[in-house]
């Protein structure tokens, strides 16, 4: 394949929706038959009394259950593989200490698939060969950092690894080496024009940027808008998932009217989250995928827990890869803070850890300057302390310690009262969002 | 031996008003009263004339309490008073984790409050070299 000036991979681009659905299916049976090589998927289609040969159309693939994070968590992760161990070159995980972690390996050409995927991306955005690529995500098991490096080489750009944190720094390898196109997570986006203030420099003036990719936290259309403005860039929203290989899922074209599948690689499906019913055309709910074009750990009907919609009609940019709206929630109690999938479980097991009963908590998210900060209140009930100071002291240190380690945020911890906090169940009560970029426009 | 009621409290406006709002709901007096604060919160130590009715007050209100054994020895109130009480306690090993003391109005008598880890042991050491303390009865009936 040769990119054209306009796509990166103008064979898969600029396919018809007709041709699309034909390679979606080709491809599809391709996956369940490997599937069925491993030991998971073929106890997985015995119980649910799928055959994989039997598929015909892509709706078949609906006899099939979803799988989602508590599947992969379950047992050893190898089970999955449809090639044998020694073929994997790479493996992943999400966010999570080890225990909670989903993992996912990927082969030689698995890593080939997926930096093609986002070098597509990146090039429909305007990244060419003689852009500078400041890469300002974490390196290391989260995706975000090395899916973007190995495709920002692959078109030829130059690559700062500059991974995430040390503003200061960030700010003057921008100005050393020109930094044209960066990515980064957008409350980051927003704190480093601080910084630049503080340093005396406008980010318009004084640096050569003018792509930025915005990955890894929802965000508002007007937060997007005060970075493109701010930075006199042109700032796209990305869209991925560690469990279908990281960005690279789906992406926004220049037209910023949704974000492209790939739908040679991805089969999307839009369900109710309650009833697990495809939703109608155009109808906001939960993003499954299967993975269309994964060798060593393909996933079927994989539950995102992500709240979008199909983008109705054709885009003006041409492709007719599906697209999908900003993502608007989840459908389960997940929140972001710096980056970091968190779910309020992991902070109620480590209080239960620290405190050896239950404790009524809140977590309670702000932005402090431009940053995020979680703050999880927890009430002090009489039967965990004897009465000192010195002890509450060390018991918030405990809960912040423990907290640091299992969620890798740093979290302020604030004792209170007992009864001060709202008591009951439920995202609503246990998580308290009040941060800025999380807030509708 | 005597007892004290310690109380958690969030540093906001308006607690200790709603703390001594119970007492006096309950007609509690209160002989002496320290707050010892983090940054977001406290403990209130209270020495009252009836501990037990206290505590259970505080915690039906939802107050975070806890009753704590505390030695209130007698000291002299003149000079030396109480670096007599802290030698004894000194050489015979015992570790203060709190204290404070509070004079009656007989000019004669002082009281120092002592928080320690092993209360009985403490009271040995103390009633051997000669020092007296008093129980939660005699506190209150002074």
């Amino acid at each position: 394949m040769a990119a054209d000036g306009m796509h990166w991979d103008p064979v898969m681009e600029t396919m018809d929706g007709e041709e699309l659905r034909a390679l979606q299916l080709k491809r599809l049976r391709g996956t369940l038959e490997r599937c069925a090589g491993s030991p998971f998927y073929r106890e997985w289609f015995k119980e649910a009394g799928f055959d994989p040969a039997a598929v015909f159309s892509l709706e078949d693939i609906r006899r099939l259950p979803f799988m989602d994070k508590d599947t992969l968590r379950g047992g050893d992760p190898t089970r999955f593989l449809t090639v044998p161990k020694d073929d994997v070159v790479r493996m992943h995980s999400s966010s999570g200490t080890t225990g909670q972690a989903t993992v996912i390996f990927h082969t030689a050409r698995d890593v080939e698939a997926w930096t093609e995927l986002v070098a597509r991306c990146m090039y429909m955005a305007g990244v060419r060969r003689s852009d500078v690529f400041q890469n300002m995500m974490g390196y290391g098991l989260f995706t975000g950092g090395l899916g973007f490096h190995y495709a920002a080489e692959r078109i030829g750009a130059m690559v700062i690894p500059a991974g995430s944190g040390n503003s200061r720094r960030q700010i003057q390898l921008m100005r050393d080496f020109h930094t044209t196109a960066v990515h980064v997570i957008p409350s980051y986006a927003l704190y480093l024009l601080e910084v630049f203030a503080d340093v005396g420099l406008d980010p318009r003036g004084d640096t050569d940027l003018r792509i930025a990719f915005l990955g890894a936290e929802p965000h508002t259309e007007s937060l997007r808008r005060r970075i493109e403005e701010s930075y006199g860039v042109g700032a796209f929203n990305s869209y991925g998932l560690s469990e279908m290989c990281g960005p690279g899922v789906a992406f926004e074209c220049p037209a910023k009217l949704g974000m492209h599948v790939w739908e040679d690689s991805f089969l999307v499906e839009v369900v109710d989250p309650g009833t697990l019913e495809p939703v109608a055309e155009g109808g906001e709910g939960e993003l499954v995928f299967t993975s269309l074009n994964r060798e060593g750990m393909p996933l079927l009907r994989y539950r995102t827990r992500d709240l979008s919609s199909i983008v109705e009609g054709t885009c003006p940019c041409g492709r007719e890869h599906r697209r999908i709206s900003r993502i608007k929630g989840r459908s389960d109690d997940m929140f972001i803070v710096k980056g970091v999938n968190i779910f309020p479980m992991q902070v109620e097991k480590v209080l239960l850890g620290v405190l050896g009963v239950g404790s009524n908590y809140q977590i309670v998210l702000d932005t402090v300057g431009a940053m995020d900060e979680m703050r999880v209140l927890v009430e002090v009930a009489g039967e965990l302390w004897h009465g000192e100071v010195r002890e509450l002291n060390r018991l918030r240190s405990r809960i912040m310690e423990e907290l640091r380690q299992e969620v890798l945020v740093t979290p302020r911890v604030e004792l209170v009262e007992p009864g001060s906090l709202p008591a009951g169940e439920g995202k609503a009560v246990r998580v308290l969002d009040e941060r800025e970029h999380a807030r509708e426009d | 031996m005597a007892n004290q009621v310690n109380v958690f409290a969030q540093n906001q406006p308006g607690r200790l008003e709603r703390l001594t709002e119970v007492l006096l709901e309950e007609g509690i007096n209160i002989r002496a009263i320290t707050i010892s604060g983090a940054d977001d919160y406290g403990v209130i130590k209270l020495l009252v004339d009836d501990p037990r009715k206290a505590f259970d007050a505080l915690q039906r209100e939802g107050f975070s309490a806890f009753l704590k054994e505390v030695i209130a020895v007698v000291m002299d109130d003149r000079p030396g008073g109480l670096h007599r009480v802290c030698r004894v306690l000194g050489e015979g090993g015992v570790n203060v984790e709190d204290a404070y003391g509070f004079v009656f109005q007989d000019r004669k008598t002082a009281i120092l409050v002592v928080e320690v880890e092993k209360v009985s042991e403490a009271e040995e050491i103390l009633k051997a070299k000669g020092l007296e303390f008093l129980s939660d009865e005699e506190l209150y009936s002074l």
